[in-house]
């Protein structure tokens, strides 16, 4: 047992330091741009640009083969500040309100799906009850709207809080 | 020489790996829906088989055997093989980042591929010296990637194909694997292991 245990663990030690002098050996150095990219991307993978999760949106970014507004959970925000770092012009056309995912309490079984969908851990609730969007960790990717067996959660623009609420914009008079 | 040759016709045909076998079915069914992507995967996984085939030979002979501890060889299996798919990751994208685009993704799945632990462990069991293990690592690798390929491409046309409602989709592809596993069959004729 001694030899095994001893032979198991020099082995592990062996690989990790191999591999840790590659990992210095043969480090790449980084784009700085992809790094800054990837630092205003949310990071949580959700796929909803079409590609395979931020560092490859980042890429597309910055090879020119995305827009700013590739984003759906980042909305309009992180659309301005992608524009300002890739030195671009965002269109002027607002989107408007972020989508976030809302529950219907009245036909929420319980069934516990959507929270297992959910990247960032924003649905509340224990199997068989009632589950709630914890609006401030919502980021509106949408994963959970097609596990819902009775469609009661959808995705609605967000309700406006004192945290985020906005003057609105000066309208012509009569227009 | 005619020996060698046998073994990497044997282990790519007659034991295909994903037909005969039934190892590396995950791959075998996920990354099959493009050629492209198809080989890609099939030449990653040569890569990583071969090494493993032959480290695994070497931890077998020299480290597993003098200490008398072959029953821990699934596991040291396991610790070889993901350190060995780190290290070739680090060291492809440093050396050729053209090949690193292709294979990148498709490397740290191979991890935990069973084809290439299966490999390694069926071939210890058949006590080939380390030549004959390189080319029985290569001969598999070959097969699975030939059968990747061919898969991809029949799946690529069953994609436009009319299927019945019933079978469209994942049903329509696991027949068609079951097909082509029987057709594999007709390689047991030929006169190798």
């Amino acid at each position: 047992m001694i030899v095994a245990m001893a032979a198991l663990t020099s082995l592990g030690l062996f690989f990790g330091l191999l591999l840790s002098l590659a990992a210095r050996i043969f480090r790449v150095p980084v784009n700085a741009q992809r790094e800054e990219i990837m630092a205003l991307l949310p990071g949580v993978n959700c796929g909803q640009c079409g590609y395979p999760g931020c560092g490859g949106a980042a890429d597309a970014l910055i090879a020119g083969q995305a827009v700013p507004t590739l984003c759906p959970p980042g909305g309009s925000a992180l659309a301005r500040s992608l524009a300002t770092a890739l030195g671009q012009t965002l269109d002027s056309a607002e989107n408007g309100p972020p989508l976030l995912a809302e529950i219907d309490e009245g036909r929420c079984i319980g069934c516990a799906h959507c929270g297992k969908q959910c990247p960032t851990d924003a649905i509340i609730g224990a199997p068989k009850q009632i589950h709630s969007v914890f609006q401030e960790a919502c980021m509106g990717c949408g994963l959970c709207v097609d596990v819902c067996p009775t469609e009661c959660l959808q995705l609605r623009p967000q309700t406006p809080t004192l945290a985020h609420w906005l003057w609105p914009k000066p309208m012509l008079e009569g227009a | 020489m005619r020996d060698y040759l046998l073994i990497l016709l044997g282990a790519a045909l007659v034991n295909n790996a994903v037909l005969v076998r039934f190892l590396g079915l995950c791959p075998f069914m996920g990354v099959s829906n493009r050629v492209d992507a198809a080989l890609g995967m099939g030449m990653a996984t040569t890569f990583v088989l071969t090494l493993a085939v032959a480290v695994s030979w070497l931890l077998e002979h020299y480290v597993l055997a003098p200490l008398n501890i072959q029953f821990l060889r699934i596991l040291a299996f396991i610790l070889v093989i993901a350190a060995l798919v780190q290290f070739t990751e680090m060291f492809i994208r440093k050396a050729s980042p053209a090949l690193y685009q292709t294979l990148g993704i498709y490397l740290p799945l191979i991890t935990t591929n069973c084809a290439v632990f299966g490999i390694a462990l069926l071939n210890i069991q058949q006590q080939y010296d380390f030549i004959s293990s390189l080319l029985y690592g290569l001969g598999s690798a070959m097969g699975f990637t030939l059968v990747m390929a061919l898969f991809a491409g029949i799946r690529e046309r069953l994609a436009l194909a009319n299927v019945p409602a019933a079978f469209a989709g994942a049903p329509i592809a696991f027949i068609v694997a079951g097909l082509l596993a029987l057709a594999f069959m007709g390689f047991v004729g030929l006169p190798v292991r």
